[in-house]
């Protein structure tokens, strides 16, 4: 396991030398192909918490024949735990919309959107007169693209990435069938990019200062750096960008309070790291995965309590559609209360888990498919707390 | 009526009267007339060339677009796991005291609407809350209660 | 059309791009189980029971949505597989209201078969069924009981996809997910027509018809009442299907000797209605003619278009109200036979009208509707008390303990009980269009039709929209106004298909004389009162058994009927008479759009 330290990087957020304009201007003196190289040989993958390549997402649009494509920004950030999109449109919204820009030119498509969630509307007193500019100043750089926002109206469902097509398309945000993925058939039927908000200024930087500063960062499966946002029993609480492949123990020894029970690693839809794991679980794509969301619980927490609080989101948050997702986020949080209260033997608890493989399975989307991290991971290490 | 008919058509005017303009025009008028009523509903299908079915099945599913009539000022306590750590539970009974109302719930003067939701993305200073759009952060039972109170002085009489 | 090549279960199958895992699997009969999947609709890919291993893949992927690609495997019965499916099941049933032994569906339900086959019981997960959910009654028509919902959908895909009514929607996420209408107002308040288009794609006892026969159970018994069955002609060519017979089977006779032996004191047939039908729509439709090239009356509304399909009906009065004017005044076969059964029928059989029970057996939801119009009380009783559907006299004919396949074959009663195959044609799409024109043409140029054997081909088959133009040449003096006009018609079937008809009317661009529609897919045999299940193949079948019944009639043409001449000598006086104007037509009402 090619563990590393904690390390503090400065690579989105940082402002010096960073003229949003001036790194448009240098995508647009190359070629298209050879911008979707860079990024490909970046090793750079999605922010938003599923990890696609993203150099391979680009090319694949590129490739479609298609005179409308487009570029959507996914900032519906909704993950428990996770804030770090919201800073980053707070503090560099530039460089997330330099970031459509070079994938608009690398692919060919003249239309983007940032989807923003409704519970950050108050970034758009800023963000809306920023937008408007930086469309005049790229119509002047010779770019054909334009950029608009689209708000959400309150679902934790719309930032999987086709259920944010139907809502822009004014239906129910219920996820399609895939394949066929968006990079052939996605917003209005046509090949469309979506990423995260960071992973677009990530593909900023990566023009802005080249792929080997980003490629030297992180492990050979979790290349360069990642945006965290920490909350929880820390003192530290806060957004931090740290390089990809840092063991759980080194995070916990900065961010901990010396009582640390638990990381939950990816929020409700990621896994739940215990004590005893520390040392030999990194934070990464071939580790533990996560969008940004760490939680961290100490000793005085309730890990019942923790697992009944994401069951009670997903139940809410499930579109409804499949019955795996549906009915099976119910039976499993009903079905932890009837445990915890004597109602039905700890045995039920491995019915239960096996009903999370179920849902992992056969689920239409991530939100089914996610629930087993969580709940198996919970109950596995903490199945002490869930009985009677 | 006349109202919610000319509010429609302005929004028509504003957002186009495809398909993809129901989600805009369904956020505006809620930010108007502060829910969709059946009227309004009927008016948007009439506009979009859908039926009602569509747009009420539609506007159901997203937890800002209501279907009952909220309070002039919407309070969304946020109640996952890292705000509820920080004291959620204090901060709704703080206010469900000096707007007498539980929460859910809508003062009977429309002015407050006390509704819990998800994740606010404000992790690290909960517990949070919004009143429409302006965020609140780290927000104590005693902050809680001088905001209300500020939006509207009536409520010190149930402190 | 390039073909893929993939394997299911170690057997190669050969298909063509686009199709999905499914059809290749079906075309090398390999069963894969499936729920919100139906043949008449799009894919949905939502209730996960179809779901199969895919080489490579670390989720299973349901065989319904998933295109065929090149080089896949496929199993569809590993351990994996079965297990997923068994939960799957038993979450719907967690969900589900499992008083089977109580459900009309029992016995012909997708979810009771599911679980037969997977065998779930009760206890392998809680119920998670919500409490106390009242079961919708509002509407004559359609009841609705959440709590044998399974949420595949298949409802509000019919309504918005095959008949474009849109009255269903899916409303709220996650738990609070259901089928719904606008506002979750009950259905006799939604823009419903009625059709029942989503009772026959239901797969569970969710969405039935509202059922009356435990009423027409107590007129039979009540020895004071004389209840009198009229039948419409999709009856008897699908009730075999609830009773052993296959598809497409005409059990006439044996289903008369049925209801008689259920003690029903006159079986008699809604096709001599249907012939009367074609009277009195011919006449008006020749009489609009007349007006508007003789008289030049612009106030006539050309196309006239049909009446008899109260589904069709209701959905002309929601959606193109200011178009009432295009319907033919003629009430359906079913409403003319019940103002007949308590006038005409009382008087010649000497019964006092407020004696007689008149039931109408329809393959038909709406028609339950029709019946309760407060309109329909022209003989001055309620002229029909009660409409059931194909499957209600199927489940009449089970509880008399009848051995349907011993029963000898019967024939109607008479009055009202005599019938030509034009009165038969009334069930397939295209039928009352070929009836008319049989007799229209005949009583304009003293000639019959100029088709082999009555049968006008081009207004047959399944095609959404049929058209065919009849040019009238040599006409009897009487009609000369008519000579050498083409004289074109159009039949369509499904609402989708009657709403673009209806939006060229409302354009002003129809080019048509005569319409007819119907708002069931395939017509009547199609109706909403049909056995379940129903796909475009048993349609077919169907609609092939109401043609050969018309070819195996003595009398085809309508006015050929001595029981029609006769109630015209002794009663009606003459077409569009006063009689029957005051009991054989009708008057429609404006609903809202919305």
């Amino acid at each position: 396991m090619n563990k590393k330290e904690l390390k503090r990087v400065d690579i989105i957020f940082d402002c010096a030398n960073c003229e949003p304009l001036e790194i448009v201007k240098k995508a647009l003196a190359m070629k298209p192909d050879e911008i979707i190289d860079q990024i490909i040989s970046s090793g750079l993958k999605g922010r938003g918490g599923a990890g696609f390549p993203t150099g391979l997402k680009w090319k694949l649009a590129k490739e479609e024949k298609s005179d409308t494509k487009y570029v959507i920004c996914n900032a519906d950030e909704g993950e428990p735990g996770t804030f770090k999109d919201r800073e980053i449109l707070d503090v560099v919204p530039s460089k997330v919309l330099v970031g459509m820009c070079i994938c608009a030119y690398a692919i060919g498509a003249k239309e983007g959107f940032v989807y923003l969630r409704n519970e950050y509307n108050f970034l758009l007193k800023d963000l809306i007169p920023l937008i408007e500019k930086f469309n005049k100043n790229i119509q002047k750089l010779g770019l054909d693209f334009h950029i608009k926002v689209f708000s959400g109206s309150g679902a934790y469902i719309c930032g999987e990435e086709s259920a944010l097509f139907e809502s822009m398309e004014g239906k129910r945000g219920e996820p399609r069938n895939k394949p066929p993925y968006p990079t052939k058939v996605g917003y209005n039927g046509k090949p469309t990019v979506i990423n995260n908000v960071e992973t677009l200024v990530y593909c900023t930087m990566i023009v802005r200062i080249g792929v080997e500063p980003f490629k030297k960062l992180g492990t050979n499966d979790s290349r360069g750096s990642k945006v965290f946002s920490v909350s929880g029993d820390t003192s530290k609480a806060g957004i931090y960008e740290l390089e990809l492949g840092v063991g759980v123990d080194e995070f916990v020894n900065e961010f901990g309070n010396g009582d640390t029970k638990a990381v939950q690693v990816g929020g409700a839809s990621g896994h739940c790291v215990p004590r005893k794991d520390f040392k030999n679980k990194i934070i990464g794509f071939e580790g533990i995965p996560t969008g940004g969301s760490m939680m961290i619980f100490n000793s005085s927490r309730s890990m019942y309590n923790v697992l009944k609080d994401y069951l009670e989101f997903f139940e809410e948050e499930s579109c409804g559609q499949c019955t795996p997702c549906r009915v099976g986020t119910q039976q499993l949080l009903k079905g932890i209360e009837a445990v915890k209260h004597g109602e039905k033997p700890s045995s039920y608890l491995n019915q239960l888990l096996k009903l999370t493989e179920t849902m992992r399975v056969a689920s239409k989307c991530g939100l089914g498919q996610s629930v087993h991290n969580s709940f198996s991971s919970i109950v596995k290490n903490f199945r002490e707390e869930m009985i009677y | 009526m006349v109202q919610t008919e000319n509010l429609i058509q302005e929004l028509i005017k504003k957002h186009g009267n495809k398909r993809t303009s129901l989600l805009p025009i369904l956020q505006d008028v809620v930010e108007r007339e502060r829910y969709l009523s059946e009227y309004a509903m009927v008016e948007v299908a009439k506009a979009l060339d859908v039926s009602s079915a569509e747009v009420y099945g539609t506007a159901s599913f997203y937890t800002f677009l209501y279907t009952k009539p909220m309070g002039k000022n919407i309070i969304r306590v946020c109640k996952t796991i890292s705000c509820k750590m920080a004291g959620k539970e204090e901060l709704v009974k703080a206010l469900e005291k000096v707007l007498k109302i539980k929460m859910g719930e809508t003062t009977r003067d429309m002015q407050f609407s006390l509704t819990e939701s998800n994740c606010l993305g404000w992790c690290h200073k909960g517990p949070v809350m919004l009143i429409n759009d302006t965020v609140y952060t780290e927000i104590t039972p005693e902050k809680a209660v001088e905001v209300i109170c500020a939006i509207d002085p009536k409520h010190l009489t149930n402190l | 059309m390039s073909k893929i090549n993939l394997t299911i279960d170690n057997k190669k199958v050969s298909i063509e791009k686009g199709k999905t895992i499914l059809d290749a699997a079906k075309k090398i009969n390999v069963h894969i189980p499936t729920l919100c999947h139906h043949e008449d609709l799009c894919v949905a890919g939502n209730c996960r029971v179809c779901v199969v291993e895919v080489e490579g893949q670390k989720v299973l992927s349901a065989s319904c949505a998933i295109p065929a690609e090149e080089g896949m495997v496929i199993k569809t019965n590993t351990p994996k597989v079965r297990n997923a499916r068994k939960d799957i099941v038993a979450l719907l049933v967690s969900e589900h209201n499992t008083q089977c032994t109580t459900c009309y569906r029992s016995m012909n339900c997708e979810l009771q078969e599911l679980s037969a086959e997977y065998n779930i019981d009760n206890n392998r997960y809680l119920s998670v069924l919500k409490p106390n959910i009242e079961i919708d009654r509002s509407s004559w028509s359609i009841e609705k009981d959440d709590s044998k919902c399974v949420r595949c959908q298949r409802c509000v895909r019919t309504c918005a996809e095959l008949q474009h009514v849109n009255a269903l929607t899916v409303s709220g996420k996650g738990k609070a997910m259901k089928i719904s209408t606008f506002m979750d107002l009950p259905l006799n308040e939604a823009v419903c027509t009625n059709c029942g288009q989503c009772v026959i794609h239901c797969p569970t006892g969710a969405l039935t018809e509202r059922r009356y026969y435990d009423r027409v159970w107590e007129a039979i018994g009540d020895e004071k009442k004389h209840v009198v069955m009229n039948t419409a002609p999709s009856v008897r060519v699908a009730i075999g299907e609830m009773l052993g017979y296959p598809v497409g089977s005409r059990v006439t006779g044996k289903m008369v000797t049925a209801m008689k032996r259920m003690g029903v004191d006159s079986v008699l047939d809604t096709d001599f209605t249907a012939d009367l039908t074609i009277i009195e729509e011919g006449n008006e439709l020749l009489q609009r003619l007349k007006k508007a090239l003789v008289d030049k009356d612009a106030s006539i509304k050309l196309p006239m278009i049909t009446s008899c399909s109260p589904g069709w009906v209701k959905f002309i009065e929601h959606i193109f109200p200011e178009h009432l004017g295009h319907l033919s005044t003629c009430k359906s076969p079913q409403q003319m036979f019940g103002a007949l059964s308590k006038t005409y029928y009382a008087e010649k059989k000497g019964i006092d009208p407020k004696d007689i029970v008149s039931v109408a057996i329809m393959p038909c939801a709406a028609k339950k509707f029709e019946a309760r119009r407060p309109e329909m009380k022209d003989s001055g009783y309620r002229d029909i008390d009660a409409g059931l559907t194909t499957r209600e006299l199927g489940h009449m004919i089970k509880q008399a303990g009848l051995n349907f396949s011993d029963l000898e074959d019967g024939t109607f009663d008479s009055i009202m009980g005599e019938s030509t195959g034009a009165g038969v044609l009334f069930g397939a799409t295209g039928g009352v269009m070929e009836a008319a024109l049989r007799t229209a043409y005949e009583v304009v140029t003293g000639r019959e039709v100029p088709f082999d054997n009555l049968n006008i081909l081009p207004v047959r088959g399944m095609e959404g929209i049929k058209d065919a133009a009849i040019k009238i040449e040599g006409c009897l003096p009487e009609w000369s106004f008519l000579e050498g006009v083409e004289l074109k018609v159009a039949v369509a079937h499904g609402l989708i298909n009657a709403r673009q008809i209806m939006d060229q009317v409302a354009a002003g661009e129809s080019p048509y004389h005569f319409i007819e529609v119907m708002a069931c897919p395939g017509g009547c045999i199609g109706g909403g009162g049909q056995p379940i299940p129903t796909n475009e193949e048993i349609r077919l079948k169907r609609a092939a058994a109401i043609y050969e019944e018309d070819m195996g009639m003595p009398m085809r043409k309508s006015h050929e009927n001595p029981e029609i001449i006769k109630i015209y000598k002794e009663f009606l006086k003459e077409p569009l008479g006063h009689v029957s104007h005051q009991l054989l037509h009708t008057t429609y009402k404006k609903r809202n759009h919305y």
